[in-house]
Protein backbone atom coordinates (compact mmCIF):
# COMPACT_ATOMS: atom_id res chain seq x y z
CA UNK A 1 0.00 0.00 0.00
CA UNK A 2 1.84 3.13 -1.04
CA UNK A 3 -0.99 6.04 -0.31
CA UNK A 4 -0.88 6.89 3.25
CA UNK A 5 -4.22 6.32 4.91
CA UNK A 6 -5.39 9.47 7.22
CA UNK A 7 -8.07 10.57 9.36
CA UNK A 8 -10.33 12.64 7.66
CA UNK A 9 -10.54 15.84 10.07
CA UNK A 10 -13.31 17.51 8.52
CA UNK A 11 -15.60 14.40 9.15
CA UNK A 12 -13.47 14.70 12.88
CA UNK A 13 -14.89 18.51 12.85
CA UNK A 14 -18.31 17.59 12.23
CA UNK A 15 -19.20 15.16 15.00
CA UNK A 16 -16.90 16.94 17.59
CA UNK A 17 -19.41 20.09 16.91
CA UNK A 18 -22.35 17.44 16.85
CA UNK A 19 -21.66 16.21 20.37
CA UNK A 20 -21.85 12.81 18.61
CA UNK A 21 -19.35 11.02 21.11
CA UNK A 22 -20.85 7.57 19.84
CA UNK A 23 -19.98 8.44 16.21
CA UNK A 24 -16.32 9.74 17.03
CA UNK A 25 -15.59 6.63 18.49
CA UNK A 26 -16.81 4.33 15.90
CA UNK A 27 -14.50 6.66 13.05
CA UNK A 28 -11.53 6.17 15.25
CA UNK A 29 -12.22 2.41 16.00
CA UNK A 30 -12.35 2.49 12.25
CA UNK A 31 -9.65 4.37 11.71
CA UNK A 32 -7.60 2.15 14.41
CA UNK A 33 -8.96 -0.79 12.24
CA UNK A 34 -7.39 0.31 9.16
CA UNK A 35 -3.90 0.15 10.33
CA UNK A 36 -3.33 4.03 11.90
CA UNK A 37 -2.72 3.60 15.75
CA UNK A 38 -4.54 5.45 18.13
CA UNK A 39 -2.16 8.14 18.90
CA UNK A 40 -1.77 9.09 15.24
CA UNK A 41 -5.46 9.09 15.12
CA UNK A 42 -5.77 11.30 18.47
CA UNK A 43 -2.52 13.70 16.90
CA UNK A 44 -4.08 13.91 13.12
CA UNK A 45 -7.58 13.29 13.59
CA UNK A 46 -9.13 14.75 16.67
CA UNK A 47 -6.62 17.60 17.69
CA UNK A 48 -6.62 18.41 13.97
CA UNK A 49 -10.51 18.67 14.27
CA UNK A 50 -10.36 20.94 17.46
CA UNK A 51 -7.20 23.64 16.35
CA UNK A 52 -9.60 23.67 12.92
CA UNK A 53 -12.46 24.44 15.29
CA UNK A 54 -10.36 27.32 17.40
CA UNK A 55 -9.82 28.74 13.98
CA UNK A 56 -13.91 28.86 13.28
CA UNK A 57 -14.59 30.36 16.44
CA UNK A 58 -11.60 32.64 16.04
CA UNK A 59 -13.49 33.68 12.95
CA UNK A 60 -16.82 34.22 14.67
CA UNK A 61 -18.40 30.62 12.89
CA UNK A 62 -19.30 29.45 15.94
CA UNK A 63 -19.41 30.51 19.04
CA UNK A 64 -18.03 29.68 23.05
CA UNK A 65 -20.59 27.33 23.53
CA UNK A 66 -20.03 25.16 20.47
CA UNK A 67 -16.40 25.12 21.36
CA UNK A 68 -16.83 24.23 24.56
CA UNK A 69 -19.18 20.91 23.15
CA UNK A 70 -16.71 19.97 20.78
CA UNK A 71 -14.26 20.10 23.76
CA UNK A 72 -16.20 18.01 25.75
CA UNK A 73 -17.03 15.17 23.38
CA UNK A 74 -13.53 15.03 22.41
CA UNK A 75 -12.06 14.35 26.00
CA UNK A 76 -15.44 11.44 26.26
CA UNK A 77 -13.59 10.03 22.60
CA UNK A 78 -10.49 9.87 24.29
CA UNK A 79 -11.53 8.47 27.61
CA UNK A 80 -12.79 5.72 25.64
CA UNK A 81 -9.33 4.97 24.17
CA UNK A 82 -7.41 5.61 27.44
CA UNK A 83 -6.12 2.18 27.58
CA UNK A 84 -5.16 1.52 24.14
CA UNK A 85 -3.43 4.74 24.08
CA UNK A 86 -1.80 4.37 27.36
CA UNK A 87 -0.84 0.85 25.91
CA UNK A 88 0.72 2.21 22.97
CA UNK A 89 3.45 3.34 24.80
CA UNK A 90 4.05 6.48 26.54
CA UNK A 91 0.88 9.19 26.15
CA UNK A 92 2.95 11.49 24.29
CA UNK A 93 1.81 15.14 25.71
CA UNK A 94 2.78 18.14 23.42
CA UNK A 95 4.06 19.69 27.09
CA UNK A 96 3.28 20.58 30.33
CA UNK A 97 1.51 23.72 31.24
CA UNK A 98 0.63 25.12 34.56
CA UNK A 99 -2.86 27.65 35.12
CA UNK A 100 -4.77 29.29 37.36
CA UNK A 101 -6.44 32.95 37.56
CA UNK A 102 -4.21 35.20 39.92
CA UNK A 103 -4.51 36.04 43.76
CA UNK A 104 -8.22 38.33 44.54
CA UNK A 105 -9.60 36.99 41.41
CA UNK A 106 -12.42 34.78 41.25
CA UNK A 107 -13.18 34.61 36.93
CA UNK A 108 -12.55 31.40 35.59
CA UNK A 109 -14.67 31.38 32.34
CA UNK A 110 -11.58 32.47 30.28
CA UNK A 111 -9.20 30.03 31.90
CA UNK A 112 -11.11 27.04 31.56
CA UNK A 113 -11.84 27.34 28.22
CA UNK A 114 -7.80 27.63 27.81
CA UNK A 115 -7.55 24.87 29.75
CA UNK A 116 -10.27 22.45 27.75
CA UNK A 117 -8.44 23.84 24.24
CA UNK A 118 -4.94 23.15 25.69
CA UNK A 119 -5.71 19.93 26.55
CA UNK A 120 -7.75 19.01 23.69
CA UNK A 121 -5.05 19.75 21.61
CA UNK A 122 -2.65 17.31 23.54
CA UNK A 123 -1.47 19.54 26.27
CA UNK A 124 -1.02 18.22 29.95
CA UNK A 125 -2.59 20.74 32.19
CA UNK A 126 -2.81 21.41 35.79
CA UNK A 127 -5.08 23.92 36.58
CA UNK A 128 -4.64 25.49 40.19
CA UNK A 129 -8.36 27.05 40.11
CA UNK A 130 -9.10 30.78 41.19
CA UNK A 131 -7.18 33.45 43.32
CA UNK A 132 -4.07 31.59 43.19
CA UNK A 133 -1.44 33.42 44.79
CA UNK A 134 2.26 33.99 43.98
CA UNK A 135 3.26 31.81 46.86
CA UNK A 136 1.68 28.93 45.06
CA UNK A 137 2.06 29.64 41.30
CA UNK A 138 5.80 29.44 42.20
CA UNK A 139 5.50 26.33 44.17
CA UNK A 140 4.07 24.70 41.19
CA UNK A 141 6.55 25.73 38.87
CA UNK A 142 9.21 24.16 41.32
CA UNK A 143 6.95 20.97 41.73
CA UNK A 144 5.33 20.14 38.48
CA UNK A 145 8.27 21.52 36.03
CA UNK A 146 5.88 22.84 33.48
CA UNK A 147 7.25 23.75 30.28
CA UNK A 148 4.70 27.40 30.40
CA UNK A 149 2.77 28.98 33.27
CA UNK A 150 -0.41 30.57 32.55
CA UNK A 151 -1.78 32.90 34.24
CA UNK A 152 -5.88 35.14 33.81
CA UNK A 153 -6.36 38.21 35.30
CA UNK A 154 -9.99 39.60 34.43
CA UNK A 155 -9.40 42.82 36.57
CA UNK A 156 -7.42 45.50 36.31
CA UNK A 157 -7.31 45.77 40.06
CA UNK A 158 -5.57 41.73 39.95
CA UNK A 159 -3.73 42.03 36.71
CA UNK A 160 -0.37 43.40 38.83
CA UNK A 161 -0.27 39.97 40.74
CA UNK A 162 1.35 38.90 37.59
CA UNK A 163 4.11 40.88 37.62
CA UNK A 164 4.26 40.01 41.43
CA UNK A 165 4.43 36.51 40.65
CA UNK A 166 7.35 37.02 37.46
CA UNK A 167 9.60 38.98 40.04
CA UNK A 168 9.25 36.15 42.43
CA UNK A 169 10.23 33.63 39.38
CA UNK A 170 13.47 35.33 39.27
CA UNK A 171 14.13 35.97 42.61
CA UNK A 172 14.14 32.50 43.14
CA UNK A 173 16.00 32.07 39.75
CA UNK A 174 13.49 29.83 38.08
CA UNK A 175 12.53 32.47 35.66
CA UNK A 176 14.43 30.66 32.95
CA UNK A 177 12.88 27.18 33.66
CA UNK A 178 9.59 27.96 32.60
CA UNK A 179 8.07 30.00 29.77
CA UNK A 180 5.35 32.62 31.34
CA UNK A 181 2.04 33.48 29.55
CA UNK A 182 -0.80 36.22 30.67
CA UNK A 183 -3.82 36.59 29.53
CA UNK A 184 -7.20 38.14 30.31
CA UNK A 185 -9.67 41.35 28.93
CA UNK A 186 -7.80 44.15 30.70
CA UNK A 187 -4.24 42.13 29.99
CA UNK A 188 -2.57 43.40 26.83
CA UNK A 189 0.36 42.73 24.57
CA UNK A 190 1.92 45.56 25.60
CA UNK A 191 1.20 45.24 29.71
CA UNK A 192 2.55 41.53 29.21
CA UNK A 193 5.65 42.77 28.00
CA UNK A 194 6.49 45.51 30.40
CA UNK A 195 5.83 42.69 32.85
CA UNK A 196 8.53 40.25 31.16
CA UNK A 197 5.73 37.52 30.11
CA UNK A 198 7.04 35.29 27.04
CA UNK A 199 3.89 36.21 25.95
CA UNK A 200 0.20 36.99 25.80
CA UNK A 201 -2.91 35.94 23.96
CA UNK A 202 -6.51 37.12 23.04
CA UNK A 203 -8.61 34.22 23.21
CA UNK A 204 -8.41 29.96 23.71
CA UNK A 205 -7.17 29.41 20.51
CA UNK A 206 -4.88 31.97 20.84
CA UNK A 207 -3.44 30.53 23.51
CA UNK A 208 -2.88 27.19 22.52
CA UNK A 209 -1.24 28.40 19.73
CA UNK A 210 0.89 30.47 21.66
CA UNK A 211 1.91 27.77 24.16
CA UNK A 212 2.48 25.77 20.58
CA UNK A 213 4.82 28.58 19.48
CA UNK A 214 6.75 28.71 22.76
CA UNK A 215 7.92 25.09 22.87
CA UNK A 216 11.40 23.94 22.81
CA UNK B 1 -36.46 53.05 35.88
CA UNK B 2 -33.38 54.44 36.92
CA UNK B 3 -31.14 54.79 34.08
CA UNK B 4 -27.13 54.58 34.53
CA UNK B 5 -25.07 55.60 30.89
CA UNK B 6 -22.84 53.54 30.66
CA UNK B 7 -20.41 54.35 27.58
CA UNK B 8 -17.73 56.36 29.21
CA UNK B 9 -15.69 53.65 30.03
CA UNK B 10 -12.41 52.73 29.48
CA UNK B 11 -12.78 49.42 28.36
CA UNK B 12 -14.50 51.38 25.41
CA UNK B 13 -11.71 51.47 22.25
CA UNK B 14 -12.79 54.73 21.45
CA UNK B 15 -13.18 55.90 25.08
CA UNK B 16 -9.87 54.88 25.96
CA UNK B 17 -7.99 56.66 22.92
CA UNK B 18 -9.64 60.24 23.67
CA UNK B 19 -8.76 59.90 27.18
CA UNK B 20 -5.24 58.93 26.28
CA UNK B 21 -5.21 61.99 23.95
CA UNK B 22 -6.63 63.90 26.18
CA UNK B 23 -9.86 64.42 24.03
CA UNK B 24 -12.06 66.81 25.84
CA UNK B 25 -14.70 67.60 23.22
CA UNK B 26 -15.03 63.53 22.32
CA UNK B 27 -15.60 62.87 26.10
CA UNK B 28 -17.92 65.76 26.26
CA UNK B 29 -20.10 64.71 23.23
CA UNK B 30 -20.96 61.44 24.94
CA UNK B 31 -21.58 62.85 27.91
CA UNK B 32 -24.40 64.71 26.02
CA UNK B 33 -25.76 62.66 23.86
CA UNK B 34 -25.92 60.13 26.90
CA UNK B 35 -28.10 62.82 29.08
CA UNK B 36 -30.33 63.92 26.06
CA UNK B 37 -31.19 59.90 25.66
CA UNK B 38 -32.87 60.17 28.86
CA UNK B 39 -29.88 59.15 31.51
CA UNK B 40 -30.46 60.21 35.02
CA UNK B 41 -26.34 59.44 36.45
CA UNK B 42 -23.59 59.21 33.81
CA UNK B 43 -20.97 56.43 34.76
CA UNK B 44 -17.22 57.04 34.79
CA UNK B 45 -14.24 54.54 34.60
CA UNK B 46 -10.79 55.20 33.74
CA UNK B 47 -10.17 51.46 35.38
CA UNK B 48 -7.53 50.30 32.42
CA UNK B 49 -5.27 52.91 32.99
CA UNK B 50 -3.18 51.52 35.82
CA UNK B 51 -1.26 53.73 37.88
CA UNK B 52 -2.98 56.67 36.66
CA UNK B 53 -6.74 55.80 37.02
CA UNK B 54 -6.95 58.51 39.50
CA UNK B 55 -5.32 61.39 37.32
CA UNK B 56 -7.45 60.01 34.46
CA UNK B 57 -11.10 59.97 36.16
CA UNK B 58 -10.46 63.40 37.59
CA UNK B 59 -9.97 64.49 33.94
CA UNK B 60 -12.87 62.82 33.11
CA UNK B 61 -15.38 64.40 35.85
CA UNK B 62 -13.81 67.72 34.79
CA UNK B 63 -14.62 67.21 31.61
CA UNK B 64 -18.21 65.61 31.98
CA UNK B 65 -19.69 68.20 34.63
CA UNK B 66 -18.43 71.37 32.30
CA UNK B 67 -21.68 69.83 29.69
CA UNK B 68 -24.21 68.16 31.97
CA UNK B 69 -25.93 68.91 35.35
CA UNK B 70 -26.58 65.09 35.42
CA UNK B 71 -25.09 63.60 38.84
CA UNK B 72 -22.14 61.21 38.14
CA UNK B 73 -21.69 57.40 38.86
CA UNK B 74 -18.08 56.65 40.43
CA UNK B 75 -16.83 53.43 38.70
CA UNK B 76 -14.17 52.14 40.66
CA UNK B 77 -13.12 48.65 42.59
CA UNK B 78 -10.31 51.41 44.07
CA UNK B 79 -11.19 52.74 47.28
CA UNK B 80 -8.09 55.24 46.82
CA UNK B 81 -9.27 56.68 43.52
CA UNK B 82 -13.25 57.10 44.58
CA UNK B 83 -11.53 59.07 47.22
CA UNK B 84 -9.31 61.35 45.18
CA UNK B 85 -12.39 62.03 42.66
CA UNK B 86 -15.66 62.13 45.17
CA UNK B 87 -14.78 65.92 46.31
CA UNK B 88 -14.95 67.01 42.90
CA UNK B 89 -18.19 66.04 41.85
CA UNK B 90 -21.01 68.79 41.84
CA UNK B 91 -23.79 66.62 42.59
CA UNK B 92 -23.98 63.69 45.20
CA UNK B 93 -22.50 60.90 43.08
CA UNK B 94 -23.13 57.25 42.95
CA UNK B 95 -20.63 54.92 43.88
CA UNK B 96 -20.04 52.12 42.13
CA UNK B 97 -19.35 49.74 43.25
CA UNK B 98 -18.71 47.53 46.93
CA UNK B 99 -19.20 44.27 47.69
CA UNK B 100 -18.92 42.14 50.69
CA UNK B 101 -15.08 41.58 50.49
CA UNK B 102 -13.11 43.44 53.11
CA UNK B 103 -10.82 45.50 51.46
CA UNK B 104 -14.06 46.93 49.94
CA UNK B 105 -16.29 47.45 52.84
CA UNK B 106 -13.10 49.18 54.91
CA UNK B 107 -12.27 51.21 51.93
CA UNK B 108 -15.58 52.11 50.42
CA UNK B 109 -18.57 52.18 53.18
CA UNK B 110 -16.86 55.35 54.88
CA UNK B 111 -16.70 57.25 51.79
CA UNK B 112 -20.71 56.44 50.79
CA UNK B 113 -21.36 57.60 54.78
CA UNK B 114 -18.79 60.53 54.22
CA UNK B 115 -20.48 61.54 51.23
CA UNK B 116 -24.40 59.96 51.66
CA UNK B 117 -24.37 58.62 48.07
CA UNK B 118 -26.32 55.99 46.65
CA UNK B 119 -23.99 52.31 46.59
CA UNK B 120 -24.40 49.54 44.05
CA UNK B 121 -23.38 46.49 46.05
CA UNK B 122 -22.41 43.97 44.19
CA UNK B 123 -23.55 40.09 44.90
CA UNK B 124 -19.79 39.30 45.54
CA UNK B 125 -17.76 37.71 48.84
CA UNK B 126 -14.64 37.08 49.60
CA UNK B 127 -14.49 33.53 48.02
CA UNK B 128 -17.26 33.77 46.65
CA UNK B 129 -19.20 34.46 43.08
CA UNK B 130 -22.90 33.81 43.55
CA UNK B 131 -24.27 31.19 40.72
CA UNK B 132 -27.42 29.90 42.21
CA UNK B 133 -30.53 32.41 42.86
CA UNK B 134 -30.29 31.78 46.44
CA UNK B 135 -26.59 32.19 46.83
CA UNK B 136 -27.55 35.80 45.39
CA UNK B 137 -30.14 36.63 47.77
CA UNK B 138 -28.24 35.55 50.79
CA UNK B 139 -25.43 37.84 49.51
CA UNK B 140 -27.86 40.68 49.11
CA UNK B 141 -29.62 39.87 53.06
CA UNK B 142 -25.86 40.07 54.14
CA UNK B 143 -25.03 43.44 51.76
CA UNK B 144 -28.26 45.18 53.48
CA UNK B 145 -27.91 44.23 56.86
CA UNK B 146 -23.99 45.34 56.84
CA UNK B 147 -24.84 48.77 54.92
CA UNK B 148 -28.16 49.83 56.65
CA UNK B 149 -26.65 48.79 60.20
CA UNK B 150 -24.23 51.28 59.25
CA UNK B 151 -25.98 54.16 58.67
CA UNK B 152 -26.57 53.65 55.07
CA UNK B 153 -30.43 54.24 54.21
CA UNK B 154 -32.15 51.91 52.39
CA UNK B 155 -33.57 53.81 49.67
CA UNK B 156 -30.10 54.65 48.70
CA UNK B 157 -28.76 51.23 48.05
CA UNK B 158 -28.99 49.61 44.79
CA UNK B 159 -27.81 45.51 44.32
CA UNK B 160 -26.72 43.94 41.75
CA UNK B 161 -26.97 40.18 41.74
CA UNK B 162 -24.76 40.13 38.61
CA UNK B 163 -25.24 38.30 36.10
CA UNK B 164 -22.80 35.67 33.95
CA UNK B 165 -22.36 34.59 30.60
CA UNK B 166 -25.45 31.98 28.80
CA UNK B 167 -22.71 30.75 26.62
CA UNK B 168 -21.27 28.96 29.12
CA UNK B 169 -24.14 28.75 31.42
CA UNK B 170 -27.49 28.59 30.34
CA UNK B 171 -29.09 28.75 33.33
CA UNK B 172 -26.60 32.06 34.63
CA UNK B 173 -29.29 34.63 33.94
CA UNK B 174 -32.33 32.47 35.46
CA UNK B 175 -30.15 32.11 38.69
CA UNK B 176 -30.00 36.67 38.23
CA UNK B 177 -33.21 36.80 37.28
CA UNK B 178 -35.07 34.55 40.17
CA UNK B 179 -32.23 36.88 42.44
CA UNK B 180 -33.97 39.68 41.45
CA UNK B 181 -37.32 38.86 42.22
CA UNK B 182 -36.15 37.68 45.54
CA UNK B 183 -34.83 40.58 46.69
CA UNK B 184 -37.03 43.04 45.15
CA UNK B 185 -40.25 40.80 47.50
CA UNK B 186 -37.80 40.27 50.49
CA UNK B 187 -36.45 43.99 51.30
CA UNK B 188 -38.81 46.22 50.17
CA UNK B 189 -37.63 49.65 49.43
CA UNK B 190 -34.05 48.47 48.35
CA UNK B 191 -33.21 48.95 44.30
CA UNK B 192 -32.12 46.49 41.83
CA UNK B 193 -29.39 47.17 39.43
CA UNK B 194 -27.39 45.10 36.72
CA UNK B 195 -25.28 45.46 34.00
CA UNK B 196 -26.31 44.11 30.60
CA UNK B 197 -23.20 42.97 28.58
CA UNK B 198 -21.86 39.74 30.46
CA UNK B 199 -24.90 38.14 29.69
CA UNK B 200 -24.52 37.73 26.15
CA UNK B 201 -20.81 37.25 25.81
CA UNK B 202 -20.03 34.78 23.57
CA UNK B 203 -22.64 34.59 21.68
CA UNK B 204 -23.99 35.91 18.67
CA UNK B 205 -26.56 38.93 18.29
CA UNK B 206 -25.40 40.43 21.74
CA UNK B 207 -27.93 43.43 21.83
CA UNK B 208 -30.77 40.96 20.82
CA UNK B 209 -29.86 38.89 24.04
CA UNK B 210 -29.00 41.98 26.14
CA UNK B 211 -32.44 43.42 25.16
CA UNK B 212 -34.43 40.25 26.43
CA UNK B 213 -32.70 39.91 29.37
CA UNK B 214 -33.35 43.34 30.45
CA UNK B 215 -37.31 42.65 29.54
CA UNK B 216 -37.15 39.76 32.01
CA UNK B 217 -35.26 41.57 34.69
CA UNK B 218 -37.62 44.60 34.83
CA UNK B 219 -40.67 41.88 34.75
CA UNK B 220 -39.00 40.50 38.24
CA UNK B 221 -39.00 43.85 39.37
CA UNK B 222 -35.33 45.95 38.26
CA UNK B 223 -35.96 49.07 38.94
CA UNK B 224 -32.16 50.75 37.93
CA UNK B 225 -30.15 49.14 34.88
CA UNK B 226 -26.53 50.32 33.83
CA UNK B 227 -26.94 50.68 29.81
CA UNK B 228 -26.20 52.87 26.73
CA UNK B 229 -29.10 54.79 26.44
CA UNK B 230 -28.63 55.84 23.14
CA UNK B 231 -29.02 52.44 22.30
CA UNK B 232 -32.38 53.48 20.66
CA UNK B 233 -33.94 49.72 20.27
CA UNK B 234 -32.95 49.20 24.02
CA UNK B 235 -34.31 52.41 25.43
CA UNK B 236 -37.57 51.51 23.31
CA UNK B 237 -38.12 48.41 24.77
CA UNK B 238 -37.69 49.38 28.47
CA UNK B 239 -40.56 51.69 28.01
CA UNK B 240 -42.43 49.49 26.21
CA UNK B 241 -42.03 46.30 29.01
CA UNK B 242 -42.38 49.31 32.02
CA UNK B 243 -45.99 49.32 30.98
CA UNK B 244 -46.18 46.21 29.95
CA UNK B 245 -45.79 45.39 33.45
CA UNK B 246 -47.99 47.70 34.89
CA UNK B 247 -45.59 50.20 35.90
CA UNK B 248 -46.51 53.23 33.81
CA UNK B 249 -49.68 55.44 34.65
CA UNK B 250 -51.67 55.76 31.90
CA UNK B 251 -48.86 54.62 29.71
CA UNK B 252 -48.44 57.95 29.64
CA UNK B 253 -44.41 57.71 30.18
CA UNK B 254 -44.59 55.70 27.14
CA UNK B 255 -46.62 57.86 24.92
CA UNK B 256 -44.79 60.80 25.76
CA UNK B 257 -41.81 58.37 24.90
CA UNK B 258 -43.17 58.28 21.81
CA UNK B 259 -44.05 61.47 20.73
CA UNK B 260 -40.41 62.43 21.46
CA UNK B 261 -39.15 59.93 19.03
CA UNK B 262 -37.84 57.32 21.66
CA UNK B 263 -40.11 54.52 20.48
CA UNK B 264 -40.08 52.84 17.43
Amino acid sequence: MTKELNPDVRAYVEVLLNNDVVKAISMMQADIDRGITAQEVVSKGLISAITVIGEKFQNSEIYVPEMMIAARAMSKTLAHFKEKLVGEGEAKTLGKVVIGTVQGDLHDIGKNLVTMILRGQGFEVEDLGVSVGTAKFVQAVKEKQPDILAMSALLTTTMIEMKNTIDTLKAEGLRNRVKVIVGGAPVTPAFAEQIGADGNAYDAPGAAKLCKKLLP
Amino acid sequence: MLIIAERINASRKTIAQAIAAGDRAFIQAEAKAQAEAGAHYIDVNAGTFVGEEAEKLRWIVEAVQEVTELPLSIDSPDPAVIRAVMPLAKKAPMINSITLERSRIEGILPLVLEYKSRIIALCQAEHEMAETAEAKVALAGQLVEKLTSAGVPLGDIHIDPLVYPLSTNPKSAQATLEAIGGIMRRFPGVHTVCGLTNVSYGLPARKLINRAFLAAAIAQGLDSAIIDPTDRQLYAMMKAVTMVVGKDDYCMDYICAFREGRVE
